[in-house]
């Protein structure tokens, strides 16, 4: 085992052994578990920080442990998985803090935690997955570990969901399993810095190929949230504030939207699917759900269950980026993953704080609530402006590069979907703005009643600060090391080899 | 060190134990302990040796077949001795806690039933075969009869009579392969066994026989009563390993004696996929933990027989890695409703919520047995799903992989039956009625083994290869 191989493995430690250690404590032990939690975290995050640095300088770092005659389990840094591993150590630090101020004195918290980091543990699997075996390893166990989260609250309508989460996840995973082994047996346990293989498998029967990446898709199609696959996504909001934030955000949709990215470029590559004319039909596939996704939310007045089918929406902009198989999109797709993540997890926490504050649910009861709790809407309507795709917010770039790429793609059409796309989302949180920011408050709505800011620290920095990113990446696009140019470096490097 | 016959101790260790147990049943806990310790040494000191020097033989009293009783351990013997000796022990340390009695009939008779299972792996004739099955039989009736009530009784006695009737079909076949053969050798009945009407007879016979005693749907009718009335200990040592017994030699006979031509696995895949899912249905249908675990093994024998039809394509490696995990997640599972049932004297699935703030280490190991029972991973249940996925579609069998993973959907249904009832609210919460840190530990041990089983596959599967 080599030395970069134990840093991978300290990297899934630093979530795993809190997790279980968490179970262990009491209920009231609440400092020794926030403690252990964030020193979880942060140990992760300067681990994954290291390994970005030297993964940019072009080390390899890669583990691997027999699982089956001529199959490895193997974990493997290459730039999408740092890109992804990153957004989510970063993202969960910043939840893992507002979930300790959001659950304070309720109950099942240890069980909760443990979860929660093992959450962490399967998600961080999911990005150093270097093959698809052991990428599914770490699928199935997050549909494991999650389900205690979407079921917390205890409630006859939390188990309903939670059902039906099973029943969309654990299909989606059956499907993608039989994807999975069958291209095993066919082409072998490919790594995913290795792709090979389907060549000889392209010659003799591309049919058979065709129909093994529509499994794969199919089954990851589930937690990506593609239409009609997308149904557990907006029963699931009935979990805690910070799950849905993170479901949302970087856990299970973006599972779902990391594997299709590793099944394009590193299972199948590029160049087949191009021969095989995949990338049209998921592209539109794609473009469905955006559309689909955009006016589902238009029609909700639930603010989170808007918020879901945005999420149903936005995250099909990274599957659209990766299906026109182009450098621009792909660049435009995958920034989305951090993008998207950055926005939508600002979202979540700042209507967590709504209801917890002041009860407000709905879109229409938030009349004037920028006045009353105006950190808390400033951050929501920064990650709200993004998300329609204004200059110089994280959105746009999103957008511009996704808009670029499919106008050079053999299929330009796919731009008005991006110009619909950006008006029905314009549609959606536009309003929202309004009401809260120039609409009187309704009398009926009570003010926060401590005196000073509006809610704990716990509940204000996390969403601040996820908003002031929304901000800074964008200004700081070309910076180096900012997501944006990893991701160029990564299209460059999947089409100009 | 490794001239020893290891092979001998590993029967006549347990043997002796049992006589000793039942002469002298005050001693009996202590006994049972000194056998586990005596019969682990023994199995560890034959698998040194077959892997130093591959597939070991020995004829008891210098007589070599055909005439006298030759004892033969090959890969597949040595992992299942292994494995009977890694399920027992723990299932022992239970038994001690669970029945607070050193002097319990359960020792003596679950010493008889070891020495059975290790006679019946290292025999290497069909006929001592007989007599460690019909020792098994009448050992395992014996320790369902032992739960004691009118409902125990009733089900001992059709497990009783299905055991009996099992082996007798067997004999039959037994007795018309002497007949033409002369021999009763297992090797020496694979070379020279030819297809013709009086043999194929025979193998029906004997296939049916251990069918039935497999508790193969349709065959199961005994196996739900026996294995939901009896005490905690007992249920699992009879899902875990001796269910386990006769489905071993059916491999070993399907594998090494029936002429391949004869051996169309097809009637018993289809048999596997009626179990997966009638098993299933009902295991979604009981109203209490002991018969949902009890159905839940119905369905879980289904999987090794979808893998028969693939004999010598990879089959035998999906069977074997099925019988390993399920025998310790279902251990797990039968001991962690024993907790269960000591903490508040009933298992009405209906009743138990909130069991996670209870016995959180019970519903631990409820999860991961689970996981395992599901073949989601990391679990031996998946590796043993992932291999018969892979020799189903590498033999274009597709049919196997597809029962297989709608099965995992169903077991998933009652697996979180159990799973979502324990993490939910209680009205009010129900209050055990004693602490069992160590009855809930083992269980959870167990339960864990199960997942490492996920991460073990490559060892298992070389001490396979021996002698193969």
């Amino acid at each position: 085992m080599n030395e970069g191989g134990l840093v991978l493995l300290a990297i899934l430690l630093t979530s795993l052994i809190p997790g279980l250690v968490i179970f262990f404590l009491a209920e009231t032990s609440v400092r020794l578990r926030t403690a252990i939690n964030l020193a979880g975290a942060l140990l992760k995050l300067l681990l994954l920080l290291w390994v970005m640095y030297r993964v940019g300088q072009g080390d390899i770092y890669e583990l691997r442990w027999p699982f089956l005659p001529g199959i490895d389990l193997v974990l493997r840094a290459d730039y999408l998985a740092v890109f992804f591993g990153t957004l989510s150590a970063v993202l969960w630090l910043l939840t893992t803090l507002y979930a300790v101020g959001y659950l304070e004195g309720s109950p099942h918290r240890s069980r909760f935690f443990g979860f929660f980091s093992l959450c962490v543990f399967s998600t961080t699997g999911i990005a150093l997955a270097g093959n698809l075996p052991t990428f599914f390893v770490f699928y199935e166990l997050l549909t494991l570990t999650t389900y205690p989260l979407v079921v917390h609250r205890g409630t006859a309508e939390a188990f309903r969901a939670g059902r039906v989460y099973l029943v969309y996840t654990l299909g989606g995973g059956v499907v993608l399993l039989l994807g999975v082994v069958w291209l095993t047996v066919l082409a072998g346990p490919a790594d995913f810095a290795h792709p090979a293989g389907l060549e000889a498998v392209y010659a003799q029967q591309p049919i058979t190929l065709a129909l093994m990446f529509a499994l794969l898709v199919a089954g990851l199609g589930v937690k990506a949230a593609l239409f009609p696959l997308h149904g557990w996504l907006p029963v699931a909001m009935v979990a805690p504030a910070p799950v849905s934030a993170l479901l949302h955000a970087v856990a299970v949709v973006k599972a779902g939207a990391f594997g299709v990215v590793r099944v394009v470029y590193d299972v199948f590559g590029v160049d087949l699917l191009d021969r095989l004319e995949l990338g049209l039909p998921l592209a539109l596939w794609a473009a469905v759900t955006i559309l689909y996704g955009s006016l589902m939310a238009l029609r909700q007045d639930d603010l989170k269950r808007r918020l879901a089918y945005s999420t149903v929406s936005q995250v099909s902009y990274i599957v659209l980026g990766v299906a026109l198989l182009g450098p621009l999109a792909t660049a435009g797709g995958l920034v989305h993953l951090v993008h998207q993540g950055l926005m939508k997890i600002t979202l979540f926490l700042c209507a967590g704080n709504f209801s917890e504050v002041l009860s407000v649910k709905k879109v229409s009861q938030m009349a004037g609530i920028g006045q009353r709790m105006p950190w808390s809407m400033a951050a929501f309507s920064l990650a709200a402006l993004g998300m329609v795709g204004l200059p110089p917010l994280v959105g746009f770039y999103s957008k511009w590069y996704l808009g670029l790429g499919a106008l050079e793609s053999s299929y330009p059409a796919f731009v008005l979907v991006l110009l619909a796309s950006s008006l029905l989302n314009a549609a959606y949180f536009l309003p929202i703005l309004y009401t809260a920011w120039f609409v009187a408050p309704r009398a009926d709505v009570p003010r926060p009643s401590q005196s000073g800011g509006e809610t704990s620290w716990m509940l204000l920095l996390p969403p601040l600060a996820t908003s002031l990113l929304v901000l800074g990446m964008g200004l700081l696009a070309d910076a180096p090391f900012s997501p944006l140019v990893w991701a160029r470096r990564f299209a460059q490097g999947e089409y100009d080899p | 060190m490794s001239e020893l016959p290891w092979i001998v101790w590993a029967v006549l260790i347990p043997l002796a134990g049992a006589v000793l147990a039942f002469l002298w049943p005050a001693q009996g806990a202590r006994v049972a302990l000194l056998v586990w310790l005596g019969t682990g040494v023994a199995v560890l000191g034959l698998s040194l040796q077959l892997i130093q020097s591959g597939v070991q033989r020995y004829a008891v009293g210098g007589w070599h077949p055909p005439l006298g009783i030759s004892l033969h351990a090959d890969g597949l013997s040595t992992l299942m001795l292994l494995l009977t000796a890694l399920v027992f022990g723990p299932i022992m340390l239970y038994a001690l806690a669970y029945f607070k009695n050193p002097a319990h009939p359960f020792w003596a008779l679950s010493l008889f039933l070891w020495t059975a299972l290790n006679a019946l792996f290292v025999s290497g004739d069909v006929f001592n075969v007989y007599v460690s099955l019909e020792l098994l039989g009448l050992s395992a009736v014996a320790l369902t009869a032992l739960g004691g009530q009118a409902r125990a009784l009733v089900a001992a006695y059709r497990y009783l009579l299905a055991s009996l009737l099992g082996s007798l079909v067997y004999l039959l076949g037994v007795g018309l392969l002497y007949a033409e053969y002369a021999t009763l050798d297992l090797q020496t009945l694979g070379r020279v066994i030819s297809l013709d009407p009086a043999s194929a007879v025979a193998l029906a016979l004997m296939t049916t026989g251990l069918l039935l005693k497999t508790a193969l749907f349709p065959l199961h009718f005994w196996l739900p009563p026996a294995h939901a009335s009896a005490t905690a200990p007992v249920s699992a040592l009879l899902s875990g390993l001796v269910v386990k017994g006769s489905l071993y030699l059916l491999l070993r006979l399907w594998l090494e004696v029936f002429p391949t031509e004869a051996t169309s696995g097809l009637l018993l895949g289809l048999l596997g996929a009626g179990a997966v899912f009638w098993g299933s249905l009902y295991a979604l249908r009981a109203r209490e933990l002991k018969p949902l675990i009890a159905y839940s093994t119905v369905a879980q024998l289904g999987y090794p027989f979808l893998a028969f039809p693939m004999l010598g394509a990879g089959g035998e490696v999906v069977v074997v890695y099925f019988v390993l995990s399920h025998a310790f997640a279902k251990a797990a599972m039968f001991l962690a409703a024993g907790s269960v049932l000591l903490a508040f004297g009933h298992d009405r699935l209906s009743e138990l919520r909130g069991l996670l703030q209870s016995l959180p280490l019970s519903v631990a190991a409820f999860a991961l047995a689970g996981t395992s029972l599901m073949g989601l991973p990391p679990s031996g249940g998946f590796v043993a799903k992932w291999l018969l996925l892979q020799a189903s579609i590498a033999a274009g069998q597709w049919l196997w992989a597809v029962v297989a993973l709608l099965g995992g959907l169903l077991s998933a249904g009652y697996v979180f039956r159990i799973l979502t009832r324990a993490i939910a609210d209680p009205k009010q919460p129900a209050q055990p009625k004693a602490a069992f840190p160590m009855v809930e530990l083992v269980a959870l041990a167990l339960a864990i083994v199960s997942v490492l089983l996920g991460f073990l596959a490559l060892p298992v599967l070389r001490l396979l290869e021996v002698g193969r």
